[in-house]
């Protein structure tokens, strides 16, 4: 079953070919033939030539980033893109989610559905869409929300999973947080869920853990890269009898997005670490998955500085969360995903415990377990862990508090409204969003 | 790729045109080994082959014929232009891009703007429509000019609310060269604040540059150069202090200052034309840095202004660069921003600087410097690959910062001085179309200007609470 992924803007576009990247030399090393086979099918199509070409399309409003990764993924000599399964424009969107949303979306929608129609024909089964952007400039978020919408529209029995990238919390764009509230607001309609990297954690992985000195934006893009093949590539689900799956996207949706109000997945990965250091590093799965539990439950996104007294509150005191009260992560759903070597031997009993879940769904239910017996991208043995949890709760707040509190200045609303939204427009998805903060608070 | 167009007006606006044209021909020169019609080229220039009929345009991807420069030259006297003409440059311009006149504006806004402004109406709009049709996505105007004369000031203002007519949609950036408070010309304050209610109406945004902040950095920089320490040499040819290995082989005068800002216009395109892993276009630029929409007036600093003979430059030269930028000796106008307060400010940085070097950077310059309440997190990032010609790394910092409010006060004291005695008024006042309300409401535009940025100001020293939020039923 095909995956087609839409790289929209400059991050989408930058991380897209990072992520193919990432998957076809994970497919190619293995001796897995079926691993590979299902890897390839997935997310390349054979060309009569042999080559493997990427299921994606490529949307920007200018060209200079395409033409790069393009050329980057040529470059490669394992895969490449499509010559014509691209489309860009002159002019960007001037970090403008209105000039994304309602002149350049609507402006280019009939030639971007053709290139989606395109793509899609090439696939025997269709498994479901994943639009990569980040919430921060105008296209991908933009031009991103509106070609959501024309997603849905056109494919309405189709899955389709948002990946998104929110930008460092100092700015990289000053109306970042307008353009990241109206996004969000959009895609809870729209999507059936959201994964989200965080630039500010994806940089301290890069840090602390893989310790890189001068990070560049190649290196964040690799590591989001690497945590998402972690969660794409072919695994055995307790649906799939014994086969890899053939419903990847579909699978994780019933895994997690069990809830309309509940839509946003983080995802965290074990172990990360330089890559020289792998070869003398030794794993365990009992110390991994201890470990990736206790992140879970402290809301560490990394394996380092993890706070090991936070613990699962009794079930005897009454269970109060409120945003300030206690680091305890209540999950609603969790999917973990083991790669490598003894993976049937893991023992995930951890992740089953009542405690750490809502009250709503026995563990049993809210734990969905895949594995897979080839190693990932050179780690011997490897877990991600994605998670419908309180984890993006506390910066999902600080985005909403600190556009809000532009908005009650009305600084830059000008900009915008010259585009086609309205102040009623800035309100509704600030309701929106207030509605979510509030669902995933109570969350106990 | 978009195009560019540039509008050079007046004496003062030609100079400066004149070397930004010069720098970027040396630029595009360094990076462009093939000799090819490139995009980035594309962004400032047109290819011309003549033996092509119909015009001989050329496309993007064959080899460089003839490049026109994609500008706009206008002075309503003929000596600039001619010596443009008659000098390298010459074959980098038609005449069909001029427009002259001979006797000048006499330093009279007035005449600048409404007796030339209404002759040559219909040939300016000419003019810049032809140039425009030449461009396939035309995104900005640049528009350079003084403030202190007649024809930069007035013409050059009647010319900016041409653009904002004729292309409501292309945005128009100026770079405004003020006059300092020992200026010669005696009415540059009446011709600055005249100009100034055209700035604040219709530009989008406006970069203003005095000329006092040129001559000291000029000062120091060939202060530095005869002081260089043994062993460490300052190279002379950097494109900032130096037209050296341009087209022109001299210098002259005013040339070391109007390289720096020649410099400011080529970083801050830099990132529309050349890649990078964080692109800034220009429309990006407007829509950051200008949270409401009078205030647009945007201060520019240049960093490093001279480079240092060894090549292998340590992190704490990267990080001197960006203390550079925020103090008050790399700011283009006499003002302290890190004493004033930020409304929004934008890095543009060039060569080999990585996000981290940045993030780290921000990091610690973040907590001396005041921002406005509602965006404390207020920073535009943008990074190029492709340095400056003879630097290995350059940042450009655009600040909207309350800082321009002291220079606009004195600009509106000078006013007040001469208008409250009437001097000179006669002058203005006896051109066709020159009402005295005009320096009225000139005179309240620039009053309600100054209040603005006061009440952000007074907002400075209080802790302001977070704005209550929506709350939902639950």
């Amino acid at each position: 079953m095909s995956v087609v992924t839409v790289q929209l803007g400059q991050c989408g576009n930058q991380v897209g070919q990072e992520l193919f990247d990432v998957i076809c030399s994970d497919a190619r090393d293995v001796h897995r033939k079926t691993y590979s086979t299902v890897s390839c099918e997935r997310f390349f199509r054979e060309t009569t030539q042999g080559d493997l070409e990427a299921r994606a399309v490529l949307i920007d409003m200018e060209p200079k980033v395409i033409n790069h990764s393009m050329s980057k993924a040529a470059k490669s000599g394992r895969w490449r893109y499509g010559e014509t399964s691209h489309f860009s424009q002159k002019q960007g969107s001037g970090n403008n989610w209105a000039n994304g949303y309602c002149v350049h979306g609507p402006r280019h929608r009939d030639a971007v559905e053709e290139l989606m129609r395109r793509e899609v024909e090439h696939c025997d089964m269709l498994a479901g869409f994943i639009p990569i952007m980040s919430v921060a400039g105008g296209t991908g978020s933009g031009v991103g929300t509106f070609v959501t919408q024309c997603l849905r529209d056109a494919y309405p029995s189709s899955f389709v999973l948002n990946h998104l990238t929110w930008p460092y919390g100092t700015g990289e764009v000053i109306v970042q947080n307008y353009n990241s509230v109206l996004t969000l607001a959009h895609l809870y309609q729209l999507s059936d869920a959201i994964l989200v990297h965080e630039n500010d954690i994806v940089h301290k992985i890069c840090s602390q853990l893989l310790k890189i000195k001068q990070i560049s934006f190649s290196d964040i893009n690799r590591v989001i890269a690497h945590q998402l093949g972690g969660v794409l590539q072919p695994t055995l689900t307790p649906a799939s009898c014994g086969a890899y799956s053939r419903h990847p996207i579909g699978e994780l949706m019933s895994a997690l997005a069990c809830h309309p109000e509940y839509k946003l997945l983080s995802v965290c990965t074990i172990p990360q670490m330089a890559s020289s250091s792998i070869p003398f590093s030794t794993f365990s799965w009992p110390a991994l998955l201890k470990h990736l539990r206790q992140m879970l439950i402290s809301n560490s996104k990394m394996e380092g500085g993890i706070d090991w007294q936070v613990c699962p509150p009794p079930a005897s005191a009454g269970r109060s969360r409120s945003l300030s009260a206690g680091s305890f992560n209540t999950s609603l759903a969790n999917l973990l995903i083991l790669r490598g070597k003894d993976v049937y031997s893991a023992e995930t009993g951890g992740f089953e415990d009542s405690a750490i879940y809502t009250s709503w769904l026995p563990p049993d239910e809210a734990l969905s377990l895949w594995k897979s017996p080839v190693p990932f991208n050179k780690y011997e043995k490897s877990a991600t862990l994605v998670s419908n949890s309180q984890a993006l709760l506390r910066p999902l707040d600080d985005m909403v508090r600190k556009a809000w509190n532009m908005f009650a200045s009305r600084a830059y609303i000008h900009q915008y409204v010259k585009y086609g939204i309205s102040e009623e427009d800035f309100l509704d998805s600030f309701t929106s969003l207030e509605q979510v903060i509030s669902s995933y608070s109570e969350l106990q | 790729m978009t195009q560019s167009i540039v509008v050079q007006v007046g004496q003062c606006g030609n100079q400066v045109g004149c070397r930004f044209w010069d720098l970027a021909l040396r630029e595009h020169a360094h990076v462009n080994k093939r000799g090819l019609y490139d995009e980035a080229l594309s962004s400032f220039f047109r290819n011309v082959d003549p033996r092509k009929s119909g015009g001989g345009a050329c496309y993007v991807g064959g080899r460089i014929q003839h490049l026109k420069a994609r500008a706009v030259l206008i002075d309503m006297e003929e000596g600039v232009v001619h010596g443009i003409l008659q000098g390298p440059l010459r074959e980098v311009f038609d005449s069909a891009q001029l427009l002259t006149d001979v006797s000048g504006s006499g330093n009279n806004w007035a005449v600048g703007n409404l007796t030339y402004g209404s002759a040559y109406r219909d040939s300016i709009v000419n003019k810049l429509r032809k140039a425009a049709e030449h461009c396939d996505c035309l995104q900005c105007f640049f528009l350079i000019h003084s403030m202190g004369g007649g024809t930069g000031s007035g013409l050059g203002t009647r010319v900016l609310s041409l653009l904002k007519e004729e292309f409501p949609d292309v945005c128009r950036i100026v770079t405004a060269m003020y006059p300092s408070a020992e200026d010669d010309v005696i009415t540059s304050p009446y011709n600055s604040v005249l100009a100034m209610r055209e700035l604040t109406e219709h530009a989008d945004c406006v970069l203003p540059v005095e000329n006092q902040s040129l001559v000291d950095i000029v000062n120091k920089i060939s202060l530095m150069s005869h002081n260089a320490k043994p062993g460490c040499v300052l190279k002379k040819e950097s494109t900032v202090t130096s037209g050296q290995g341009g087209v022109s082989p001299t210098e002259r005068p005013f040339d070391a200052m109007n390289n720096i800002v020649a410099n400011l216009l080529l970083n801050i395109t830099s990132s529309s034309r050349f890649e990078g892993s964080l692109n800034m276009d220009l429309n990006e630029i407007a829509m950051n840095l200008v949270p409401f929409p009078r205030l647009h007036y945007l201060v520019p600093s240049l960093t490093p202004l001279y480079t240092l003979a060894d090549v292998n430059i340590p992190t704490r030269r990267l990080d001197q660069m960006f203390s550079d930028a925020f103090s008050k000796e790399h700011q283009l106008i006499r003002a302290d921003p890190k004493h004033s307060l930020y409304l929004a400010c934008a890095l543009m940085v060039r060569g080999n600087v990585q996000v981290s070097d940045l993030r780290r950077n921000i990091e610690r310059l973040r907590p001396s410097l005041p921002f406005v309440s509602w965006n404390q997190e207020g920073w535009k990032t943008g990074l190029c690959s492709v340095p400056p010609v003879g630097h290995t790394h350059s940042l450009l910092a655009l600040a909207n910062n309350t800082c321009v409010k002291p220079t606009f006060m004195e600009l509106r004291d000078r006013f007040t001085k001469l208008y409250k005695k009437k001097a000179h008024l006669h002058h203005y006042l006896h051109i066709d179309g020159m009402e005295q309300s005009a320096f009225s409401e000139a005179l309240s535009s620039l009053s309600a200007l100054i209040e603005e940025y006061h009440h952000l100001d007074a907002t400075k020293a209080r802790l302001i609470p977070d704005a209550p939020r929506l709350s939902i039923a639950r």
